[in-house]
């Protein structure tokens, strides 16, 4: 049974699916969810998303959650007087009516702690947690450590 | 103090304090990612680029690995004589192993160099790099640093930066000016 399901989600992680997939909870839309190949499993992941908020109240991100890593976190890549840092961001932003993208070079979902190391092509879960509309679940593609973005017909828009 | 430090903390710095020191007055050793050793006058005669960074960070190096990557995509076989390097300012991580690991994803043409920490800190003073570790919870660190890209003139001469999320429109022909 568990070889069953395991076949089963490697089945489903075909590459650049999932990413593409769009989750809704309330007022707002959750896409483009990816990550990037890891060296190993002793160096943190990455964890990338798009969020819209539709509605006509402000919501944030407060925090992830996922099976793949003990410890993830929110952080921001911030760049002052050149030199790049990235402080722990406690929440991020989802004004009514913005989209907000955890991209490279920006805000991003830091994985410390993983359990296995990502590989191009796997797939797992992550959950987002928002102040106001709640949790909602996405999956994510593993994508590699070169790629800039997940490659959906929509992308761009 | 490196340069960026210096800047903020003098009225008015010299320039030779703030900018990088021509390649040929460089003095580190450091080794690549295929435990050659390089020292700054192996590069004598061939455009450079380095930028500063370290592997574990999962968002500034790729990215700007990422993005070096298409720029040497779009310039092609005139890019061949171009020195590409990524410096790495976390050496006790970074062996040259885990460097071959890493640029193995992206343009062949990238090496990675790391070092002793003391011969890290010297290119990072030549170049002037500053960078800074920071204590995580859990024992981990990260580590702040200079992000932008840094070119050179095939005769060794400081040519400019491209400052990190930069457009491709202007990063490419600046690399193209440093080319013949
Ligand atoms: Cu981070």
């Amino acid at each position: 049974m568990k070889h069953f399901l395991l076949a089963a989600s490697l089945t489903l992680s075909a590459p650049a699916a999932m990413a593409c997939e769009t989750v809704t909870i309330g007022d707002l839309t959750v896409e483009h969810a990816w990550s990037k190949a890891t060296i190993g499993a002793g160096r943190p992941g990455v964890f990338y998303v798009e969020i819209t908020n539709t509605g006509s109240t402000d919501d944030a991100l407060v925090g992830i959650a996922t099976p793949a890593a003990g410890m993830p976190m929110l952080h921001e890549t911030v760049v002052q007087d050149g030199i790049a840092s990235m402080p722990h961001a406690m929440s991020i932003p989802v004004p009514a009516g913005q989209s907000v993208q955890l991209s490279p070079g920006g805000y991003h979902g830091m994985l410390m702690g993983l359990t296995t190391a990502l590989k191009e092509g796997d797939s797992f879960s992550v959950t987002l947690t928002f102040e106001k509309a709640g949790e909602v679940t996405v999956n994510v593609d593993v994508l590699s450590l070169r790629a800039e973005g997940p490659d959906c017909a929509d992308a761009g828009q | 103090m490196l340069g960026v430090g210096a800047y903020r903390t003098r009225n008015r710095p010299a320039l030779s304090e703030v900018l990088p020191l021509p390649i040929g007055e460089m003095s580190w050793a450091l080794t690549d990612h295929r435990d050659q050793s390089v020292r700054p006058t192996d590069w004598a005669g061939h455009p450079v680029m380095v930028f500063f960074g370290f592997t574990w960070c999962p968002d500034v190096c790729p990215t700007t690995l990422s993005d070096i990557s298409l720029w040497l995509e779009d310039l092609g076989a005139d890019a061949n004589r171009l020195i590409v390097a990524l410096i790495s300012v976390d050496p006790e991580r970074d062996t040259p192993a885990v460097l071959a690991d890493y640029v193995s994803s992206f343009d062949p043409r990238i090496i990675g160099l790391t070092g002793p920490a003391d011969e890290v800190a010297k290119a990072a003073a030549d170049f002037r790099v500053t960078y800074r570790r920071v204590d995580k919870d859990g024992g981990d660190y990260t580590m702040d640093h200079t992000a932008g890209v840094f070119l050179f003139h095939p005769d060794g001469r400081f040519a400019s930066i491209i400052d990190f999320h930069e457009d491709r429109r202007f990063a490419v022909p600046k690399i193209r000016r440093t080319l013949s």
